[in-house]
């Protein structure tokens, strides 16, 4: 099994190839679309709990707490954990 | 075809050979009044009581693979009522009455044993907590007892008493919790449901379900479409995935939880025991085996398989409460995939969608609920009304604030 297929590691873009112990997990990485405070709360119903849970690819946020402590959206297939593609949160949000 | 003793010692003395299939195996009819999606536990216990309580046959279990096949077959059996929060405490104290006259309700079975449940204590703290725990299960009507250091070493004498990191300060005794046969119970509600006319359809998954103005009108399987007046959907793990086929978004991720079993050794362990300290549970199965499990791994999975810093953090915490348990192999260990809901806590109401109802969300603690989640959807589905015991169970209660948080670690998913 190659490192991006084993599910106990992830390859931080700063640090490199870690074992799942360094990670913390957040879940969906809805969290990057945060509602206004007033959107309502269908908007907050659907940003807390709501999940489309699908047995596929996800995104999913990662905190490399025990490294650099960098926020990572990571996609990876919950059925499988092939971790497809991790990138740093900062950097998606220019 | 009834079990007893004279059935048995007829059969025993003539080579068994008069034992039948335990339930029918149909062809599914176009139309049913009640089709439930998912032949597990919750659903084949649905069943038994929509056929036993209301008197409602035409009903049909679809089951994408064999009944009993997903977490109702592969659990830790642990059978209590030591919950807190009004609503859960009359749900659990619900099912445990059920589970007390399950195996005569049922003519089957079930290995039901109520050998007791301690939860450890190590701190002021804990027992304080526990404590307030214990007399909210009195409040409910149930049992709970404190016992003290001395109390613990004469029921658990093989726990490490003299640990220096969690010291056992005492235990919460709750003496008519315990263990099933989790298959029997899975076999026996199959069996009872079958008797009474429902039909148990195996090898069918569920592939669409059909909503026309608003109202459910049937479902689209891989054995053809089936017509009917109320679905209701029972699929744990999966739960997300059936809901999505009529446009549903679910509170729920699934997470996967891992457990453990030893070779079968010579009795050691009467009761179930928690170790809440290491995230650790152990019992001993009627065979022998130590079975034993933790925490989630905490993340999403639909894999089905575990990882390895968990078994090494069960195996540190079993290691820390009873050294003598490095002597036994483990013979293997499983993941199952859980429903996680956000407040911990399970959801049993109706959908925005007429006739649609949903039993889900039942977390790593399912196996407990079984007859009084199939007691209670059922009068759902029957009655069109909540049971009492699950009026605060709903779908909406996220959005509404209405969270049921035993833990009260928070209602946002991965808090659980």
């Amino acid at each position: 099994m190659s490192p991006e297929r084993c599910p106990l590691r992830i390859t931080c873009p700063i640090c490199g190839s870690r074992d799942r112990r360094e990670f913390y997990y957040q879940g969906a990485a809805l969290a990057l679309d945060r509602p206004d405070p007033d959107a309502g709360a269908a908007a907050w119903d659907d940003y807390l709990h709501l999940r489309d849970n699908v047995a596929g690819e996800i995104e999913e946020l990662w905190s490399h707490d025990a490294g650099c402590g960098a926020w990572l959206k990571v996609v990876r297939n919950v059925a499988t954990h092939e971790v497809r593609d991790v990138t740093l949160v900062r950097e998606g949000r220019k | 075809m009834r079990f007893s003793g004279l059935k048995l010692l007829t059969e025993g003395l003539t080579g068994n050979k008069g034992w039948g299939p335990h339930w029918r195996d149909p062809e599914p009819k176009p139309e049913y009044d009640i089709v439930l999606v998912g032949g597990g536990g919750h659903g084949l216990a649905t069943a038994h009581y929509l056929a036993s309580v209301h008197g409602l046959t035409n009903v049909a279990v679809l089951e994408k693979g064999y009944l009993g096949g997903g977490n109702v077959g592969r659990n830790t059996t642990i059978v209590r009522a030591n919950y807190m929060l009004p609503g859960n405490s009359e749900f659990y104290s619900h099912s445990l009455k059920l589970w007390e006259g399950l195996e005569e309700d049922l003519n089957f079975n079930v290995m039901h044993s109520q050998r007791g449940i301690i939860n450890l204590v190590h701190s002021d703290g804990q027992r304080d907590a526990f404590v307030r725990r214990g007399n909210m299960m009195r409040g409910q009507g149930d049992d709970a007892e404190m016992l003290t250091p001395e109390g613990v070493r004469d029921m658990l004498p093989m726990i490490d008493f003299d640990q220096t990191r969690f010291p056992i300060f005492g235990g919460l005794y709750h003496k008519r919790g315990g263990t099933a046969r989790h298959d029997a119970v899975a076999w026996g509600f199959a069996r009872s449901a079958s008797d009474r006319g429902v039909d148990l359809i195996q090898n069918c998954e569920v592939t669409g379900i059909d909503v026309e103005g608003g109202a459910v009108r049937g479902v689209q399987t891989t054995r053809g479409p089936i017509r009917a007046k109320k679905v209701g959907l029972v699929a744990a793990g999966r739960s997300s995935q059936v809901a999505a086929m009529a446009g549903l978004r679910l509170p729920i991720e699934s997470h996967v939880l891992q457990a453990f079993v030893t070779e079968g050794v010579k009795p050691c362990l009467d009761h179930v025991v928690t170790y809440g300290m290491g995230h650790f549970y152990i019992s001993q199965s009627d065979k022998g085996g130590l079975v034993f499990g933790g925490d989630l791994d905490m993340y999403a999975s639909y894999a089905a398989r575990g990882n390895l810093p968990l078994v090494e953090h069960v195996a540190e915490a079993a290691m820390t409460l009873m050294p003598s348990l490095g002597k036994a192999r483990v013979l293997r260990s499983w993941g199952g995939i859980m429903d996680m809901t956000p407040d911990g806590s399970f959801i049993i109401d109706r959908t925005d969608i007429d006739g649609l109802f949903v039993n889900c969300g039942w977390c790593y603690g399912g196996f407990k609920a079984t007859p009084a989640s199939g007691h209670t959807f059922a009068h759902l589905l029957a009655t069109g009304q909540p049971h009492e015991t699950t009026v605060r169970h709903r779908l909406d209660r996220f959005r509404a604030g209405r969270v049921m948080d035993e833990e009260a670690t928070g209602s946002q998913h991965n808090l659980h």
